[in-house]
């Protein structure tokens, strides 16, 4: 069964805008979190302390009410045979000097360091905008997704239907809050206050078709250049949640970065789920009527 | 692990021996926001919902006196919920949004529709049976009543698979039929202690039948979980899954050993049963959010599935 709520473009007609997307190109990442903080300034995101994480330089932790852009950093030690060619026993022996504190990771081993901004996917298939009861969560005329503020009453549904962990709800607030792809900017033709702070050009911003022609050479390039894990992340249309507008290219597999490897929106269920729902009730019924007919008053 | 392992909580994806990879062992996935209100809402629709299948059948059967006590527990039971439910809204003073669509895709959209028509039809068909006033009205009212409460005994399980929790997605196939067993449990629980024990019969009928539909339901729910399964041995979704074993197998066994004769064991046994279908929303809800907490619960599966 295929249930879904009218989205974009047909609910703009005429109105509707190209799809516009983020292709985060994790490869030219140099950690700056120049995102989080344009983000927080632009939208007046409140601030949020949380003390010292002990995650590498991640201190903001995860996506959340109150951060729409995530800066993860990843410290990894590959194996030295992955770039030199080096034997089993010298790759031990590399480690070994690390872990007994008498090389640097750099020198004793090679050393990676793995660090990608994270946001809202505004996914095609939203689960986020499916499942809300209220209709505050609703698709733009640029095929994103954002929540009205003045119509959200708190009930939390959303925050466990997005198979990302992304929106969640702000404590002294009560509604739910994330990255709105900065549906004012787009609206006055600016791109989005993250893209246009990142000092990279990791954080792209633009047409979503565009954007993953550019994505599907990127990859390309850097495999030849021998990095066998890139890949995208939610680029093709042929995922769980029908692709994304905010797209990515790792250098890893999705996991190591705190996503979901196949995620799933919960609505493509839903069918055997209201089966189920409804066949639970009809054997209710049968049971009640057992229970009051089937012996003496 | 060899030197492939990580320095911190990520490894690389091909090293053989971890278990599943995450980011610094963080959570994958938001916890559910939902508080206390949330299970015991699940319990008192469920005992409004069946209380008032009940209470439709007997009259039918003329059953009087049953279905009297039973359109009163229903009342009772669908006037707690939506104080419950707007108690846990962030903005409760916004609740009357949840009106403002008709949402197939949202199951909390559908069972706030249910739970209207619910409320208005089991008030006048209470309010028939506590005052006889208002009988054409009550005529159309009761088996709207009833046939709202099946779908408000188990809508509750389809809001809780329709989301991203793996606890409760993998378990969409079973988990309705535990929620409209626990339904019938507490209505036959609660109806059985609250009608004199000699028109009770069909009340306790329901209790016991239930209850053992609730126990192998909720059985076949954990077995075919497989790795999510594992929920419901740990922490607290263990421990109030031992809770509504035990009060369920106690109450069922007193209700059927003493119920027919003795109030007390009647009202005693009800409630141990009714405590065994609220343990048992408590235990799937705890259920939800530990796997939710555990980034192990959503990528394995995942991954899984990708490696074919």
């Amino acid at each position: 069964m295929k249930l879904s709520v009218e989205q974009w473009p047909a609910a703009y007609g005429e109105r509707a805008q190209p799809r516009k997307g983020f292709f985060t190109d994790t490869s030219i990442c140099i950690g700056c979190k120049a995102c989080e903080v344009a983000c927080k300034e632009w939208n007046q995101v409140p601030a949020e302390i949380e003390g010292f994480s002990g995650n590498s330089y991640d201190n903001s932790r995860s996506l959340g009410a109150n951060r729409w852009r995530h800066v993860a950093f990843i410290e990894q030690r590959l194996p030295a045979d992955a770039n030199e060619g080096a034997s089993l026993v010298q790759t031990a022996e590399r480690g070994a000097a690390v872990e007994g504190g008498l090389a640097s990771y750099q020198e004793g081993d090679g050393m990676r360091w793995l660090m990608a901004s994270d946001v809202c996917k505004h996914c095609t298939d939203a689960a986020c905008l499916e499942v809300c009861p209220t209709g505050a969560l609703f698709r733009t005329e640029f095929g994103t997704v954002v929540v009205q503020e003045d119509v959200c009453n708190g009930c939390g549904y959303c925050v466990s239907a997005c198979p990302f962990g992304v929106i969640d709800q702000r404590q002294d607030d009560g509604r739910v809050w994330k990255c709105t792809l900065c549906y004012d900017r787009l609206k006055g033709d600016m791109e989005p206050a993250c893209a246009h702070a990142c000092p990279t050009d990791s954080i792209q911003f633009g047409d979503l078709e565009e954007l993953r022609e550019r994505a599907d050479a990127r990859v390309l390039r850097l495999r030849e250049a021998g990095q066998d894990r890139a890949q995208l992340y939610l680029a093709g249309a042929d995922d769980g949640v029908g692709g994304a507008g905010a797209f990515f290219l790792l250098l890893d597999e999705p996991e190591v970065y705190g996503l979901p490897p196949d995620p799933v929106d919960t609505v493509r269920d839903l069918g055997s789920i209201w089966t189920a729902t409804a066949a639970a009730a009809v054997a209710l019924g049968a049971g009640l009527v057992a229970a009051v007919f089937g012996g003496r008053r | 692990m060899s030197s492939g392992g990580a320095v911190r909580g990520a490894a690389l994806s091909d090293d053989a021996d971890h278990g599943a990879v995450s980011y610094h062992g963080q959570p994958v996935l938001k916890e559910p926001v939902w508080g206390w209100e949330i299970p015991c809402y699940m319990f008192t629709g469920g005992l409004a919902g069946a209380s008032a299948g009940l209470a439709y059948l007997a009259g039918v059967r003329g059953s009087n006196t049953l279905a009297q006590r039973a359109w009163l527990t229903s009342l009772a039971a669908i006037a707690a919920s939506p104080p419950l439910l707007i108690a846990d809204l962030g903005r409760p003073g916004r609740f009357f949004n949840m009106l403002r669509l008709f949402k197939v895709t949202s199951p909390m959209s559908v069972g706030s529709w249910i739970l209207s028509i619910s409320g208005a039809s089991v008030g006048v068909a209470a309010l028939h049976a506590a005052t006889g006033r208002f009988g054409r009205a009550a005529a159309v009212a009761r088996p709207a009543a009833a046939a709202a409460g099946l779908g408000l005994s188990t809508y509750t399980a389809a809001l809780l698979s329709n989301t991203a929790v793996p606890a409760w997605h993998e378990a969409r196939g079973t988990l309705p039929f535990v929620f409209g067993a626990g339904a019938a449990v507490s209505a036959g629980g609660a109806c059985a202690a609250a009608t004199p024990v000699d028109c009770a019969a069909g009340a306790r009928r329901l209790a016991l039948g239930a209850a053992a539909a609730e126990l192998a339901a909720t059985a076949v729910m954990e077995r075919r979980l497989k790795l999510h399964g594992e929920v419901y041995r740990r922490g607290k979704a263990s421990r109030y899954s031992w809770v509504s074993r035990a009060c369920l197998v106690a109450g069922a066994g007193l209700l059927g050993a003493r119920g027919a004769r003795s109030r007390p064991a009647a009202v005693a046994g009800g409630a141990l049963v009714a405590a065994g279908a609220l343990a048992t929303r408590w235990s799937v809800f705890e259920a939800g959010t530990q796997s939710a907490a555990d980034p192990r619960y959503v990528v394995e599966p995942q991954r899984r599935r990708l490696d074919g």
